[in-house]
């Protein structure tokens, strides 16, 4: 080669040459080196980039569970779920948040507060997370948003579903409400927490919170394909929820809807039960408020409305609420007495208005006295005088005993009502223990009539009515219609022999029968020594009511049908001293908070008991003017009613 | 001599014709093949608009390698200082009136195209230090009058293009520049020394670099510290790869290029497509057919005769291997990423046009490779 025979250029080549064999070399290790991580990543560690990539992938969305209904006891919704429109944003596919937060402001008139308390949220959450701007659009908003849809890139209006209250007001106490689940709800219930997602409604108090395991329902599960922004691309698999179960409650709508109207603008409740089943017909307590309000969160104004109100309208009375029985305790009181042989009924006592012991002077409400009075005179027309002397000859101690079995001064729906109080019958033995002090006779006097340390819920005292109307029986309140299975022949057939077991008559049966029917094992347990002593308290009710010089005379009903016994109450809230006494005031003249609470118990049809109701009007004055009338409009309804709510029970039987 | 001297210009057509390298001319089809498939795949399976532009681009490209391999290498030669001057005055016009996309100012509008000078500078400087090398005495290149001039030639559009900013191109042109130094016969001492130099200076360099540069580079050691900041691109890439597996997941059914879970899949993260979807046996086999082509243009240097057109067929295909190697090793996490395309395959005018030009002058290098530059 010519090249070759020039030194300088062939050692230029072998240089070259030399240092291109050396690059070589370099690139194929170099080139084993990439090979070698290939292989690494994708025959090594294939698996765990594998499992990566699929976690990548997919995205799991859970939905929220559908909430089981609440129906009454005719199958009318009084808890159910409507449609709401609802509007979301899912930032991350919005191109311009903060301008498309400023229109929507000035689209829906957003206050200044809500509008940083989304951004606020925004600011919490993974941008590819929905963001609810509103829970519940109004159809004016709702129509608005979709004018201007095409300038509101990435907002979604959405149909979604929310609790709905149709009777608002009328089943607050009962029902409860529903509001976001907060973290101890969470910690404190295993099924809330197995089916949260974020936004869920939980049942806060009342039967939502009792029923929440049933009514919950399970989640739906939808899993896409995601992109790296985690939108949704592809929808790979839908899993259905299961709707909550519907709880079926004994409460009959028209009945509570009435009590809701008789106690509007008054403090109170009204409690009406089936005195064989136990069945609440309704229990209402007023004040009440719309429970509908909580689901989207209440306002703090709204809220504080509620809890500032003096009349109490988060308090449910019908079981929370605590009273003197005041006159209505003395039916029992009669009762105890009778049954423990203290007087016979022709016990006849003078009431001069007031009798002294020791120095003290205890009243009867009429100033001029009954004169000679008899037990069923005094029922009817609520001596104190004659109660003063049936207690004092009783004892507060057998007067507990008769209260406790008859219901008072325990729960009566414990698992049911979680805030249900249970009041108190005195004895010598609670005062030792929990006051340190000894019992005084007067005491004894003054829980004759109700007053003292007796205290009772409206419940209690419904109860205590039903289960004197039925002829002295224990019964068990019940709400949940599934546990009432029973006809009224049913019972009736279970009442007369165990009563005829009672005494020593029975037929021995009833164990067999007990075990089929299914019923609480003393249910239906006779409480008396001797049922006339019951059918007489029962019809001395009947004279209070229907006879002239009765306390309830002016809310008798003359037709048969409709016909109730009851006994009035009126129970003092002060100590009333003796010039108070001197001024005889009308109740209009005495501040709110003095007046005495109306108070009023009853059974009726008369002729063939079945229903028992309860009813105070707190601070309302003399049971027998404010609550008594009530009852009357109470009875007439429910009355009216009774054949359906058989024909009802009936079938419902049959079928199971 | 005497074969040489009757041999020198006059080739006729089909002389020409025979003696293209029909091996390297197959494997960037191939590679232009794998390009278009990538691309369509990165458009989610339709030929929209990158798929279109890249077989376009392509082809356009392709054909005119094929005329450019026709002019003499000579001519090449006698351009050599003219065509690195006139890429310079690119990058220099580029740096005052360029198209700024993505936070960097690198592009020059010509209507047809956005052309990216920096790109062309990774091919005009190994045709500049060839010409540069081409007739210096052994003996001279160790002189250190003639190590000046060569450091101020890379300096220069390094220092032009680090500033656009353009980290990765600047690499890449550095290091095509100094391979063709170091294959001239530089002394290896000097490459230690300033090889030392370097890491010295290296904290300085640092304190220099934009904060996200600087994150990149931390992300790469540990990509886990944040993996949806800088290091996400980094193990997102790993798991694309990775759950490719042997034979990979299939044409069209790469989810995590599919599902954008890839930065730049179309550019410098097509290798990660490719591979996720055509798995190890995929990858080993375009591995393979860039060791063909290299492996081709290196045969063609060793048969040039003029000490230019080997200079420069080493030159580029070390060049060539380097781009396929600081690519790869990014997106499989071995360097910490900087921008730097994958030849032919990924998407880009620019580095298509420096690409096939680089390859046009190979080809005029076989054609003409009896020639003697004088």
């Amino acid at each position: 080669m010519i090249s070759s025979s020039d030194s300088g250029i062939g050692k230029k080549l072998n240089v070259i040459s030399r240092r291109m064999f050396i690059l070589s070399s370099a690139k194929v290790i170099i080139f084993g080196g990439i090979f070698a991580r290939l292989f690494s990543l994708q025959i090594n560690e294939n698996k765990k980039y594998l499992t990566l990539s699929d976690k990548n992938r997919l995205r799991e969305w859970r939905l929220p569970p559908v909430r089981g209904d609440f129906l009454d006891y005719f199958g009318k919704i009084i808890a159910g779920n409507s449609e709401v429109y609802q509007l979301h944003i899912i930032p991350e596919e919005v191109s311009n948040f903060k301008s498309l937060m400023v229109r929507l402001k000035e689209i829906l008139s957003l206050s200044e507060n809500e509008y940083n308390k989304i951004l606020r949220r925004k600011e919490q959450r993974k941008p590819w997370q929905t963001l609810i701007i509103s829970e519940n659009l109004s159809w004016e908003q709702f129509s608005k948003i979709n004018l201007y849809l095409h300038e509101l890139d990435g907002a979604k209006p959405v149909l979604s579903i929310s609790r709905n209250y149709p009777y608002k007001d009328s089943f607050t106490h009962v029902l409860g409400y529903v509001s976001r689940a907060s973290v101890s709800d969470l910690n404190e219930n295993e099924v809330i927490k197995n089916n949260h997602v974020p936004g869920l409604r939980v049942g806060k108090i009342g039967l939502e919170k009792t029923f929440e395991k049933d009514l919950i329902g399970t989640n739906g599960v939808q899993r896409y394909e995601v992109n790296a922004y985690g939108k949704r691309i592809n929808q790979l698999d839908h899993v259905e929820g299961i709707k909550g179960k519907n709880i079926n409650l004994t409460i009959d709508t028209d009945v509570q809807v009435l009590s809701n109207e008789l106690l509007k603008n008054k403090s109170g409740s009204i409690v009406v039960m089936d005195i064989y089943t136990g069945e609440v017909i309704a229990m209402h307590s007023s004040p009440s408020f719309d429970p509908n309000l909580f689901f989207h969160g209440i306002s703090s104004e709204e809220w504080n409305t509620i809890r500032d109100n003096p009349l109490k309208p988060l308090l449910n009375k019908t079981i929370s609420g605590l009273y003197s029985p005041g006159s209505t305790i003395k039916p029992l009181v009669a009762l105890s007495a009778l049954e423990n042989d203290v007087i016979s009924p022709n016990l006849k006592i003078e009431c001069t208005g007031v009798t002294e012991l020791y120095g003290q002077k205890y009243h009867c409400w009429k100033d001029e006295g009954h004169g000679f009075m008899s037990l069923r005179n005094a029922i009817k027309q609520s001596c104190d005088t004659y109660f003063y002397e049936v207690a004092r000859r009783l004892g507060v101690d057998r007067l507990n005993l008769t209260s406790k079995k008859y219901g008072l001064g325990e729960k009566t729906m414990s698992g049911v009502f979680l805030d249900e109080k249970e009041g108190l019958v005195p004895s010598t033995k609670w005062k030792k223990n929990n006051l340190g002090r000894g019992w005084v006779l007067g005491e004894t006097l003054i829980t004759g009539i109700g007053q003292g340390y007796i205290q009772t819920t409206p419940m209690q005292l419904c109860l205590m009515t039903a289960q004197l109307a039925n002829g002295g029986f224990k019964i068990y309140p019940k709400i949940n219609k599934n546990e009432s299975n029973l006809s009224l022949e049913t019972i009736k057939n279970i009442i007369s022999e165990k009563t005829l077991e009672k005494d020593g008559k029975g037929f021995g049966i009833i164990e067999t029968g007990k075990k089929l029917l299914k019923y609480q094992d003393n249910e239906f347990e006779p409480l008396f020594r001797n049922q006339e002593n019951v059918k007489f308290v029962l019809e001395a009710m009947f004279g209070a009511t229907n006879e002239l010089y009765g306390t309830s005379f002016a809310s008798r009903f003359d037709d048969k049908k409709y016909q109730f016994a009851g006994k009035t109450g009126t129970a003092q809230v002060r100590k009333i001293t003796e010039e108070q006494r001197e001024l005889d005031l009308k109740t209009s003249q005495i501040a709110y908070e003095q007046r005495d609470h109306a108070l009023y118990v009853a059974y009726g049809p008369y002729a063939n008991p079945r229903y028992a109701v309860s009813i105070i009007v707190e601070h309302g004055g003399s049971g027998g003017k404010v609550a008594a009338p009530i009852a009357k409009k109470l009875f007439k309804l429910v009355i009216d009613k009774h054949d359906l709510r058989e024909k009802i029970r009936m079938e419902k039987i049959k079928t199971t | 001599m005497f074969q040489q001297s009757s041999y020198t210009d006059h080739l006729t057509f089909f002389q020409k014709i025979r003696s293209f390298d029909i091996i390297l001319i197959l494997s960037i089809l191939a590679l232009g093949f794998i390009g278009v498939i990538s691309m369509y795949s990165s458009d989610g399976g339709e030929f929209s608009y990158h798929t279109t532009s890249h077989i376009i681009r392509f082809g356009v490209f392709f054909v005119l390698m094929l005329f450019l391999s026709f002019v003499r290498i000579k001519f090449w030669y006698s351009i050599g200082y003219f065509f690195y001057f006139i890429v310079v005055l690119l990058l220099i016009y580029a740096s005052f009136y360029g198209i700024t996309a993505s936070g960097s100012q690198r592009w020059i509008n010509l209507y047809l195209i956005n052309l990216q000078p920096s790109e062309l500078m990774k091919i005009s400087i190994i045709v500049c230090f060839a010409k540069y090398y081409h007739r210096m005495q052994i003996s001279n290149v160790n002189r250190f009058r003639n190590l000046v001039s060569p450091v101020i030639l890379l300096v220069i559009p390094v220092i032009l293009v680090i500033s656009q900013p353009d980290l990765g191109t600047s690499i890449l042109i550095a290091l095509s520049g100094v391979v063709v130094i170091w294959l001239s016969g530089v002394n290896i001492k000097y490459f230690i020394y300033s090889g030392l130099v370097l890491i010295i200076s290296a904290p300085f360099v640092i304190s220099f670099l934009k904060p996200y540069q600087k994150l990149r580079i931390l992300s790469f050691f540990d990509p886990e510290r944040d993996p949806l900041g800088a290091g996400y691109q980094i193990i997102q890439s790993k798991i694309a790869v990775g759950s490719g597996g042997l034979s990979g997941k299939g044409f069209l059914k790469g989810t995590q290029s599919y599902l954008e879970f890839l930065p730049e899949k179309h550019t410098d993260f097509i290798f990660t497509l490719f591979s996720e979807e055509f798995g190890f046996l995929g990858s080993i086999g375009l591995l393979l057919i860039y060791s063909i082509m290299i492996y081709r243009i290196i045969s063609i240097g060793s048969l040039a005769r003029s000490f230019f057109a080997k200079l420069y067929c080493y030159g580029f295909a070390s060049a060539i291997f380097i781009y396929i190697v600081v690519n790869m090793s990014m997106v499989l996490g071995l360097l910490p990423i900087v921008g730097s395309p994958l030849p032919i395959i990924s998407y880009g005018g620019s580095s298509m046009l420096a690409t096939m030009t680089g390859l046009s002058i190979v080809m005029s290098a076989k054609i003409y490779h009896r020639q003697l530059i004088s």
